[in-house]
């Protein structure tokens, strides 16, 4: 994908989860097709692991008719609802209220599924933060806040912009429980999350998982970067990534070989190619359609 | 069906009622709402419906909002009460970028089926951040509707509409006439959105009005004929968004001489849009003239003597008429 933008096939602009895949992954997992993920401008592994067609999202990034929005969504707003996914925000923190009211509905209704809130650290920072985290913790809402804690604010390192280090410790001022764990880590991630996902699932109420990652593209795809580092991002990308650590643990212990996970490597890039296929072959809206679905009902 | 008297605030607390009835997923939230609010718009509905239906929130409009936004996408009806319009700026990012634009930027996958009700309007001397009207600011936003009745019959129509409409709407309540008796129609009754009513027929000029000053509007235009034997019709938008410009276009191509009027600033106001829209709608109509009052340009005072300088009452309006009818 960051090829494509960067050759100039892509409208728009594009921010790349790159290195934060064992969230997205561990944490979608655990879900079902009902349970409800809100995420954010840099989504698109949220939308694939909660069950989004790669094909239907490639051909949002692509603005095409025949994409997930119609073309009318674009890169920051995927969103599927008949597979919970309540979409990718724009906004930084746009999540937190709408996954908590997806949960009060869920509450209300007396179903047994949970929504999840996917957001960064610079996130934390928005009323919008503290406002649904002390909601969920006066009414025990199924949620669960997920934090991708990859250090930067957009641009701006948190350590210059949020007053304490360990972001989990503001579970405690919300009557929520809080963890902080390695989110490189796919294991920890899946082990967390479990735990989270019991206590939302019994009614025991919310959960603050501060999952510590790293970006190694910068804000967006051609983000001078100017804020961080080469050595930073090699080294993180050489020692830090996720899908690397992970291919390392199972061929260790002898539960995948190489060849399985080459096998597993090359059907991805082809279920990809095959969807870049079908979004280029696809045919943008009809501008006579501009104006559709700007209201349910227009009187 | 008869009518029965009852103030504003009962009217809609019984469209409330009827639309509570009718969907159980319809689900009230706010700031005091168990106490029934600022105006006791909601006064008995927890002790009916219960704390699980009737939500009492946090001081924490984008919450608020945010809230409802999910819950709607998640299968729920939510009527949000704002209390005082000026605190929908809490709440800003949720109404303009989240709630009015989801449908059409998820690409029509889901609809926003929230109300959120705020009072807003002039009450005499609540100050700046108490006093505002902001249909104007909203309006400028696609995807949501504005609704702003003038009296308990239309605030009860029109509130169920508005409750039963798959879309987010602004339901102004002007805090002057929220505790007005009138009567209002028994049973269970719509008034349709963007279905304006002509209040009073006449054939001089005609104010285009909405919410409080409409009922201005109706008294400016009894002055004028007993004073001046001059005839003014007076229609009554009821809302903002959708607009029913063919009923003011009718009666302007009758009357060939309009006014609008409304309590927001007139500065890049609503009445800019329908005075654009009249002219657009009738270009070959040469003899046309429209004017429009409303609040001057300034934050609305607290001392009377300042409010009501900003502010256009009656007495602005029979001017405003006289003047336009003498040119």
């Amino acid at each position: 994908m960051e090829a494509l933008f960067k050759e100039g096939h892509l409208p728009g602009f594009v921010h790349s989860c790159a290195g934060q895949e064992a969230i997205a992954v561990g944490v979608c997992d655990l879900l079902t097709s009902t349970d409800y993920i809100t995420s954010t401008h840099r989504g698109h592994g949220h939308a694939i692991a909660k069950g989004v067609d790669p094909a239907a999202m490639f051909a949002e990034l692509y603005g095409r008719e025949t994409g997930v929005c119609r073309g009318r969504g674009g890169s920051m707003h995927v969103a599927d609802f008949s597979v919970g996914m309540l979409g990718a925000n724009g906004i930084v923190g746009g999540g937190f209220g709408i996954a908590t009211g997806a949960a009060f509905a869920i509450k209300y209704q007396r179903r047994s599924d949970i929504a999840i809130c996917f957001f960064g650290d610079g996130a934390v920072n928005k009323g919008t933060f503290h406002e649904a985290l002390n909601f969920a913790g006066v009414h025990r809402v199924p949620v669960i806040f997920v934090c991708e804690n990859n250090r930067y604010a957009q641009f701006t390192a948190a350590s210059r912009t949020t007053a304490v280090e360990d972001i989990s410790v503001r579970a405690a001022g919300y009557g929520v429980v809080g963890e902080t764990l390695n989110g490189n880590d796919i294991l920890s991630v899946l082990q967390s999350t479990e735990r989270a996902v019991k206590r939302a699932r019994s009614g025991e109420g919310a959960t603050l998982l501060n999952m510590l990652t790293y970006r190694f593209s910068g804000h967006y795809i051609g983000d001078a970067e100017e804020y961080r580092s080469k050595d930073e991002v090699a080294s993180s990308r050489d020692e830090r990534d996720p899908i690397t650590s992970f291919v390392t643990y199972v061929t260790a212990e002898g539960l995948l070989s190489l060849n399985d996970i080459n096998e597993i490597f090359s059907e991805v890039e082809s279920r990809l190619d095959r969807a870049h296929s079908f979004a280029v072959e696809s045919p943008p809206p009809d501008p006579s359609t501009a104006l559709n679905d700007v209201w349910t009902t227009r009187e | 069906m008869g009518t029965k008297k009852m103030s504003f605030g009962q009217a809609t607390l019984e469209a409330m009622q009827f639309a509570m009835d009718e969907d159980p997923s319809l689900v009230v939230v706010g700031e005091d709402i168990s106490w029934g609010g600022n105006f006791g718009q909601f006064r008995g509905l927890v002790d009916k419906y219960g704390p699980e239906r009737v939500v009492d929130m946090p001081i924490s409009e984008s919450l608020i909002v945010a809230l409802s936004v999910g819950a709607s996408v998640a299968g729920l009806k939510i009527v949000a009460s704002m209390s005082f319009v000026e605190f929908t700026m809490g709440a800003m990012d949720e109404i303009v970028n989240q709630a009015a634009k989801f449908r059409y930027m998820f690409g029509g996958q889901v609809s926003v089926p929230i109300v959120l009700r705020a009072s807003d309007g002039v009450r005499g001397s609540s100050g700046a951040q108490h006093s505002s009207s902001f249909e104007g600011m909203f309006c400028n936003i696609p995807g949501i509707k504005i609704v702003a009745p003038s009296n308990g019959n239309d605030a009860k129509g029109l509130l169920r509409s508005a409750i039963a409409d798959p879309d987010p709407v602004i339901y102004f309540e002007h805090k002057k006439i929220t505790g007005q008796r009138a009567p209002v129609e028994e049973g269970d009754f719509f008034v349709p959105l963007g279905s304006a009513r002509v209040v009073n027929e006449g054939t001089d000029l005609t104010i285009v009005s909405y919410s409080n000053m409409l009922n201005h509007a109706l008294v400016a235009a009894q002055v004028i004929a007993d004073e001046d034997g001059a005839s003014v019709e007076v229609v009554d938008l009821r809302s903002v968004v959708p607009l029913d410009i063919k009923t003011v276009t009718d009666s302007a191509s009758k009357t060939g001489k309009v006014l609008i009027a409304h309590e927001s600033w007139v500065m890049g106001g609503f009445g800019a849009e329908v005075m654009a829209q009249i002219y657009e709608t009738l270009p070959h109509r040469r003899d046309l003239c429209v004017y429009r009052i409303g609040s001057k340009t300034a934050p609305i005072p607290f001392s009377p003597q300042l409010e009501s300088a900003v502010v256009p009452g009656v007495p602005d309006l029979v001017l405003e008429i006289r003047r336009i009818l003498a040119s």
